[in-house]
Order: C-alpha cells, then structure tokens, then sequence
C-alpha cells in the first residue's frame, strides 16, 4: 500500500473581509502519492489557488486565516509547524512556480544569483559549487549555453525561458513537492507544449510529485495523473485522469469540457455552462452548482451532497452521478 | 455566404519606430509587414497567431484605428486609406471593433444605457425615445435586460460586461466586426456562451466577421477561413475546414500540434522544435528559417511569398 506524500483532510480557508467572510476553500480534501501529478482545476474563484497557497502557509493574514484542517506531509502536519520550521520546509522539501514569471524573478539580479541563492539558503555549499550547481540546474530544464545565460537579467529572456529558470530555481533543492501554479498560462501554446513535457519528464527523473493548478482541462489532458474539479471552494469531482475526461460524473465537469470547442467535429452551437459563476460572498444553498445544473431536482437546492463514491479512488459531489454520464 | 467582397487588405503594414530621447532608431518594429486578403459579405475570417505576431494591431489598421504605415484597405468598394474626417465617419457605423478586456473597453462613469447609445447619437443615428428603444432592443438581442441599460459596468460580471462591449458594436447595425480575443479574459463556460452569442448574432443580423484569436480551437469553431500570422506576414490561409486537415506550412503544422488534445489517452504524439536565440538577416530570409524544423539554405537568403496552392489554400514556404 502507498502511503500519500501529502494528504490535505478537510482544509478550510476563510477570508474574512469588509463585505463579509469569502469562503475560498471549504472543506477540501485530496492526497497526493509520491512521483504523481495531481491537477486542480477550476474557474477564476473556485478556490484552487488558495489551496495552494494554504499549503504553504502563504495565505496573507489577515484577512485571510486557515479555520480547519489538517496538511499532513510525510505524516507532519504543516499547520502546527512554527515560522521558522516553515521555513525549512518551503523551497527546499516544497517548492512553488506562479504563472508570470516576471514578477517572481527579481529584474536586478541575474538568474543565476537567484538560483545561487535559493541553493545557499538550504544547502550547505560555497559560491562556486553553488554557481556549479546552477549551471546544472538551467541545462536540465534545457536552457541553451546554460554557462552563458545564468548571467543573463529576467528581462534579457522570452517568456519561455524564464518559466524555464523559475523551474529550475525551484528544483534546485530537489524538493518532493512542486506547487505549480497555472505555469504555462501567459505562454504562447507552442512554448505551453514545451513547459509541459519539461515539467513531465523532470517530474519522472526526479521522481517528484507536482500538484499544477489550472483553469485549463487541455493542460490536465497533456499532463496529469490525477485531478480534482473545484466549484465555488469544494471538490466537485475527484478521480484518476482517465475517469475523469471519458467517464465524468459530475454535470459541471462535463459542462465544462463541452464548452470547449472539438476539433474534430463542426458543431455550430457550444453546449454552454448557462449563468454565471456565484458570488463567494453569497454563495447558492444546497449545492453550489445547482442554479446552473441540467440535471437539478429539488433536493439539490435543500442540501449540498457529500462526495460520492462511484469507484474505488472516483468521487462526485452530485446526488445524481448514476445518471451523469 | 455571397461572393460579394465586402473587406479587401492590399499589402497592409504599420511599422513601429521607437523613440529614443536623442534620436529616432531607424530600424522599425516591422508589426505588420504587407498582409493581403479578403473577406466576404457573411463570411468570418479568423487571424489567428501567437503573442506578438500582429494580428491585433492589422485589425486595428483595418478600421483605421491607428493609422496604418502604408498599403490600402478597400471597405464596399471605398479606399479607406484615402479617406478624411467627414468622409472616414461617415463610414464608421459599418464598421465596429469589440475588444479583449471588457473591464477596460467600457467606461466605469457611463451607465450602460450611454455607453451602448453613445454611437448612435454621434452618428446622428437616433436620439431621445427613438435612441432609447433601440438600446432597449439591442440589449435585448445580446442577452441583457432593458432594465440593464441604468446600470453601470461594475454592477456586471466578466461575461455580462463583454455583452455590453457587443452591444454597444451592433448599436449602429454595423456589416463588419472585428472581434479582437474578445473570449480570451473570460472563463471557459462564459466563453462558450459568448461564442454561441456572437455565432447566433451573425447569423441573424448577416455580419462579417474578423475574428482574432490565439486559440486555435476557438477560431476553428467559428472560422470559415483562417489566416495564420507569424512576426508581421501571413504564412498560411485556407477554408478552416482544410487548414487543420492538411496544413502545409511548417508553423501551422507545430501550431495545431501544439494544440492539448483534451484526450489524456492521445498525449506523446507531439514533436517540437526549438525556441531560438538565432536572428536573421532583416528582410531577408524566411522569418520561421530559425524554428523550422526543415529548415534549408535557401532559406536564409530569400524570403518566400504567399502563393495559391489551389482551392485558395495559400502558403508561404518555399518547400511545399
């Protein structure tokens, strides 16, 4: 039996603003098993950033506060450790790459300073080893003349090339989990292919487990082992990829893959997802989705559904998953 | 569809010339360097290319919103390039532009009710109860209640306020749009609903579309034809329909591999090719030379044209 690299029970996240409390997160659980990619998808305000965030204990507070939950990784809960063991833990055994580069490099140092730097602050190596270490580092994320580039500033490479080195920043400590937030969404689609099968086969050599957050189910397609759907702050779907894009339980998962236009046929109308995302200030009662959903009863509106087990390791938030397909 | 020819691009380019303090450099940012084609009445052209291709600022040159650097742009017939003042408004109801952000396009003082009637009343459209009804009826058409016409921008979401971007572009019963990414700042179940909006429109209402995008599953969907843009030139135009099935220039072809295939079943088949610190030789050469992966020398030394390799399927490499 495997044992989860991280195991997120029942993680809570509260922004508690002027207008009133934001329930970001609500009640999310998920693991994640050592050399896998998991990938958290959703719309703008589901909630998946924030649980990234979470992990890290990189939520601003306030407003925002972790209300419940545990994040246990390798069997220690991150939740109860102090600032200064958290410290210990980000960048080192947990890494993190956002979704513009450029405002995560620093535009006055070279790339290669800021590599040097994250390899110094864990690991106990001099200057030159560090600068060795880097320079490594940039040739195995395949940045051309790595020798040369590591004194090259942010601002002197493509967009590509930086997600590349922000990459190679954040696996210069070899951690055991990389947080990749929406890393491949400012790239053009040829340079979002070429980060992808980095990120892919790195993963394998390192044997490393990502968790990659994005808006975009062609993406999870390209990448993922296993996904969890996020809606208004909770996990909606949650099963191995192959589950997921050909035997969906969940209206909303399907809604939104039928929103995406086939290549393959010429339809000339989109099944569209009607209305609009909810308000997380004034979120619907029942189930989130239902004012939105095909396949609504009235219990739906009364009741929001607990996480369903259609198979072994495959769960939908849906009273009505048996006929969802 | 018609045969009727309602946009005619000869050649079109706008150059860019930085400014420095001292001194003007006097190579230019070449933005879009001598693109040719048509558009048919009722037909949707898509223009589809990766950041920084062009294909927002050729649209923009189209309508004149910024002046192009030279070429022409015939509209019903009329060289717009040769048109002044009152002659060029008098032509701008035809002709109507959405926009990518619709937190940005629409103003935060205006009620939506100014902000979709605002055209009518300069172009001398219709004004008091005439204006108001048509607003009413227009916002009718794209999903929104009359009632919306007293509210503000901020009062709707992303979605809602690209409906009033739409909105306010049918107001003056246009016969050409050009839509620049007007789905790319929204969520994917508001684009769908979006796309549907703007399909039903066309349809409806008998407009031609210019529809930029970067997305090449987007532009499929709603393209009868499409032209692929790469640094300034077109490099390959076809019917849609033929341009996924047998693309024949090597960008096209990296361009649809590119594409995710939302089938986690389909995913190793991709092959790639480099991302380059190589420059060539201004104005010579093929400009895809550096990235392409059939790359020969002749290449380097001469650049290729755009030729008609039969059922107007047009191409831009010399090796095809």
């Amino acid at each position: 039996m495997r044992h989860p690299l991280l195991e997120v029970r029942s993680l809570t996240t509260h922004f508690f603003t002027e207008d009133g409390i934001v329930r970001a997160v609500e009640d999310v659980s998920f693991e994640i098993y050592p050399g896998e990619i998991l990938c958290l998808v959703g719309e703008s305000g589901c909630g998946k950033s924030v649980t990234g965030l979470s992990i890290l204990k990189l939520i601003p507070i306030p407003p925002g506060q972790i209300v419940r939950g545990e994040i246990l990784f390798n069997g220690r809960d991150l939740l109860k450790l102090s600032e200064k063991e958290m410290e210990g833990v980000r960048g080192n055994e947990i890494s993190m790459i956002f979704q513009e580069p450029m405002t995560s490099l620093n535009p006055v140092f070279t790339i290669g300073d800021q590599i040097m730097e994250a390899i110094q602050l864990h690991q106990k190596l001099n200057k030159r080893d560090a600068r060795k270490k880097a320079i490594e580092m940039l040739d195995r994320v395949k940045i051309p003349s790595p020798e040369k580039r590591i004194d090259s500033y942010p601002h002197q490479l493509s967009g590509g090339m930086r997600q590349r080195a922000m990459i190679a920043m954040a696996l210069s400590c070899q951690p055991k989990l990389l947080i990749a937030d929406e890393p491949t969404t400012a790239l053009d689609v040829t340079i979002q292919a070429e980060v992808l099968r980095l990120l892919r086969e790195i993963q394998r050599e390192m044997e490393m487990s990502v968790m990659l957050i994005t808006h975009d189910l062609g993406v999870v397609s390209e990448v993922g082992d296993r996904v969890a759907v996020m809606y208004a702050g909770r996990i909606v779907e949650y099963g191995p990829i192959e589950d997921i894009f050909h035997e969906m339980r969940h209206p909303y998962t399907r809604g939104l893959l039928e929103s995406i236009p086939q290549l393959e046929v010429k339809k000339t109308r989109l099944n569209a997802i009607p209305g609009q995302v909810p308000n997380p200030l004034n979120l619907p009662e029942g189930c989130k989705f239902h004012p939105r959903c095909p396949l609504r009863i009235e219990d739906c509106r009364r009741e929001e559904p607990p996480l369903f087990e259609v198979k072994e390791g495959h769960y939908s938030r849906c009273l009505r998953w048996k006929e969802c397909r | 569809m018609g045969s009727e020819i309602l946009v005619q691009v000869q050649d079109l380019k706008k150059y860019f010339f930085k400014e420095r303090l001292f001194s003007t450099e006097k190579e230019p940012i070449r933005a879009v360097d001598g693109i040719s084609f048509s558009i048919r009445k009722g037909e949707t052209l898509g223009l589809v290319g990766e950041s920084g291709c062009g294909k927002t600022t050729a649209g923009k040159a189209i309508l004149r919103l910024i002046e192009p650097t030279s070429g022409q742009v015939f509209f019903k017939g009329k060289d717009l390039m040769s048109l002044r003042g009152e002659e060029l408004r008098k032509l701008r109801p035809f002709m109507q532009f959405i926009f990518q952000d619709p937190y940005e396009s629409l103003n935060p003082r205006m009620r939506v009710g100014e902000i979709v009637g605002e055209g009518l009343e300069i172009h001398g459209v219709a004004r008091g109860k005439e204006k108001r009804e048509r607003v009413e009826e227009v916002l009718e058409q794209v999903g929104l209640h009359p009632q919306d016409a007293f509210r503000y921008p901020h009062e709707f979401s992303g979605g809602q306020r690209q409906r009033i971007g739409i909105a306010r572009a049918i107001a003056l019963r246009p016969e050409l749009i050009v839509a620049d990414e007007p789905v790319s700042a929204l969520d994917v179940s508001i684009q769908a609903q979006i796309l549907n909006l703007l399909m039903d429109l066309r349809d409806r209402l008998g407009l031609t579309y210019l529809f930029i995008s970067h997305d090449l599953r987007i532009v499929k969907h709603i393209s009868d034809r499409i032209a692929v843009m790469y640094l300034g030139k077109i490099v390959e135009m076809a019917s849609s329909e033929v341009l996924f099935r047998q693309p024949l220039h090597p960008y096209t072809q990296l361009l649809l591999q590119a594409i995710p295939r939302l089938d986690p079943a389909k995913r190793e088949e991709k092959i790639f090719f480099k991302e380059t610190f190589l420059s060539l030789e201004k104005e010579r050469g093929c400009l895809f030379a550096p990235r392409c992966p059939h790359f020969k020398e002749r290449c380097a030394r001469e650049a290729p044209f755009l030729v008609d390799h039969g059922d107007e399927h047009w191409v831009a490499c010399h090796f095809v």
